[in-house]
């Protein structure tokens, strides 16, 4: 019964899951559009044709041509140059602010989970009370009291984006303290701190790493309603979102200073969600385990 | 000498609650349990399930806090350590648990969790640790190269030794098995148990077995206590009380291994809900023997080397003399020479 000698090398529950997600045609997709966005945005000063805060008398609300793909804005300045600096500001919001919530709502959701008592009560019913109030609400009125400032809207989504991380952690502990190598981990003498950080975090990575690609999504998309309300990123500096907002009063006469801003918003979005759900099924345990 | 383990009046009762969350009782699960474990000893604790061991296992490692009583580790009582001090005493105690698909961290391979302990406590020095864990695996059978696989790829047999060799790690000087063979195949368990009482044997191991199959108690223990709906009925020397058993319900425990060849009167009905156990004996609501002073006063567990706790031991008719071996303990025998593991390094067996 050496059945051992047969068994394939070790594959490690991560490198099964990147496979399963390369499998998934949409999900690889999304993935693509992503790093692409990415690395527009890195490499914005090489890529961009012009300077995105250059005005020019000469050239305003040009549609587009073949020297202004995107056509010129109302300031007479590269919509496509603005698009691609725009991406450094809408995609940093997303992230940033997508690992401020964890940084704040793991911890938070795994003490309440695994302490129990008065401790998750607290926890909890904050948690709650920030949930029962609508998404950009909260971060519409934490970033007006937190003042206009891109850095300000990303501490704002941040805070308002925790308590889905919160329960999510909260819940995952909940689960992972009934079971017995939880229970071996105490019994093997590990401090509280090291059994959440070392033996429950590692296992609850998979729907956080779903959560968040979502959550990105959701806080670019907060970040543009942020900016498009003045709370974001300032003028002069291209954000998607502040494009939209000074594009509106010529949405009939120069329609693409609306369009180009809002089908990249709309092409990231869809590319985060894509990736998430990709992710889901790949590290779905229930899947098939081949 | 001091025991290595002793438990003095130990309670634990889990407060049971309604629809409304207010407490509607509790279920007596350990109810004032003493037992003393010398150093060097194998002691199994058996009894129906239902009946509070495994509660009574992690009350003596103290993973969950007491009602009332004490535990005394060594003299030291567990209950006054602070709890970092507790967490440094758990190198010297250690659980094996009754699923190994459920007691390994599925997120760690097969060294981080041998190894584990040896940082926890540290054992060795970090250069070392691979050896270390090398050694650990081969001890318990399975071949070093192993290390590096995730619990997923394991049979239960082979999860069960490595979460032996994780319980060995820390060099512990008292081993708590929750049912360590009974999640296992008939033929796996008989490896397993050829192990565990190998590592018994070779390594001077304090263990408590905490199981219902008499078949595996009979192959390693030196001393049985029996449980019912959580107190101790009757406990001694494991070969006084499995061959000449004093309390009616060992007796039927025991008539109820097959092909055993001893006649006890059947047990009616159920084990009454430990919500509400019944007052006087226990188990005065099942005994053939009960007469009206058992359903009033408690028996205690009485002195000796061979204690029971039953009014009528003494006049009970004495029990049919029983074959000098249990034909369950034959079947045992037989399987475990038909398996009988190679050398260690041989490789796994499962």
């Amino acid at each position: 019964m050496s059945a051992t000698a047969a068994l394939p090398a070790a594959e490690s529950p991560t490198r099964r899951a990147i496979r399963r997600f390369f499998r998934h045609r949409l999900a690889v997709f999304g993935l693509v559009v992503v790093v692409l966005f990415v690395t527009v945005a890195i490499l914005a000063p090489v890529i961009a044709p012009y300077d995105p805060l250059q005005t020019s008398w000469a050239r305003i609300r040009k549609p587009p041509s073949w020297e202004h793909w995107m056509g010129t804005d109302e300031n007479g300045r590269d919509v496509l140059s603005r698009v691609i600096w725009g991406a450094r500001a809408s995609l940093m919001a997303g992230v940033i602010s997508v690992l401020g919530a964890l940084v704040i709502g793991v911890p938070l959701g795994l003490l309440a989970g695994l302490a129990g008592g008065w401790t998750d009560a607290v926890i909890s019913r904050i948690a709650d009370a920030m949930l029962s109030v609508p998404f950009l609400i909260l971060a519409i009125a934490l970033a007006a009291f937190l003042g206009p400032a891109l850095e300000n809207a990303m501490l704002a989504i941040a805070i308002t984006a925790s308590p889905v991380f919160v329960r999510l952690a909260r819940g995952m502990a909940l689960d992972a303290k009934s079971t017995d190598w939880i229970e071996a981990a105490r019994a093997l003498g590990n401090p509280p701190w090291r059994t959440a950080f070392v033996h429950v975090l590692p296992n609850i990575v998979p729907p956080l790493l779903v959560q968040a690609s979502l959550a990105i999504a959701e806080a670019i998309i907060a970040e543009a309603a942020l900016s498009f309300l003045g709370l974001g990123q300032q003028p002069p500096h291209p954000s998607w979102g502040s494009m939209l907002n000074s594009s509106q009063r010529f949405l009939t006469q120069a329609p693409w200073l609306s369009i180009f801003p809002g089908a990249t918003i709309m092409l990231v979005v869809l590319a985060f969600n894509l990736m998430g759900d990709g992710l889901r099924d790949a590290l779905d345990p229930r899947a098939e385990k081949k | 000498m001091t025991p290595l383990l002793e438990l003095s009046g130990l309670v634990k009762r889990f407060p049971v609650r309604d629809a409304l969350g207010r407490r509607a009782g509790a279920v007596h699960a350990v109810d004032g349990v003493s037992l003393a474990v010398a150093k060097g000893e194998v002691l199994a604790i058996v009894g129906e399930s239902g009946c509070g061991k495994s509660t009574l296992g992690r009350l003596m490692l103290r993973l969950i806090e007491p009602d009332a009583g004490s535990v005394r580790f060594d003299g030291e009582d567990l209950g006054a350590l602070s709890p970092a001090a507790l967490r440094a005493r758990r190198r010297d105690m250690q659980l094996i648990f009754q699923d190994p698909f459920a007691s390994l961290d599925p997120r760690m391979t097969v060294e981080q969790a041998v190894a584990e302990p040896l940082r926890l406590h540290r054992i060795v020095p970090r250069e070392q640790e691979a050896a270390r864990v090398a050694e650990l695996l081969s001890r318990v059978g399975l071949r070093p190269e192993l290390a590096r696989r995730w619990p997923h790829e394991f049979s239960g047999g082979q999860r069960q030794r490595v979460a032996i060799a994780r319980a060995l790690a820390s060099n512990p000087r008292l081993i708590v098995g929750d049912e360590p063979v009974s999640a296992l195949d008939v033929s796996v368990q008989a490896q397993v148990v050829n192990l565990l009482s190998d590592l018994i044997r070779d390594l001077g191991l304090t263990f408590v077995l905490i199981s219902h199959d008499l078949g595996v108690v009979r192959h390693v223990a030196d001393r049985v206590a029996v449980m019912y709906l959580g107190r101790i009925v009757e406990q001694g020397p494991a070969r006084e009380v499995l061959s000449a058993p004093r309390h009616p319900y060992t007796r039927a425990l025991l008539a109820a291994v097959p092909g055993h060849g001893v006649k006890a009167p059947p047990l009616e009905g159920d084990v009454p809900s430990p919500i509400a156990p019944p007052p006087g004996c226990r188990f005065h609501t099942r005994c053939p023997f009960a007469e009206a002073r058992c359903r009033d006063s408690v028996p205690e567990l009485g002195g000796g080397d061979h204690r029971v706790a039953c009014h009528l031991a003494d006049s009970l008719p004495a029990p049919e003399p029983l074959p000098p071996r249990l034909a369950g303990g034959d079947r045992l025998r037989r399987l475990q020479s038909f398996f009988r593991a190679p050398a260690p390094n041989q490789g796994a067996q499962s």
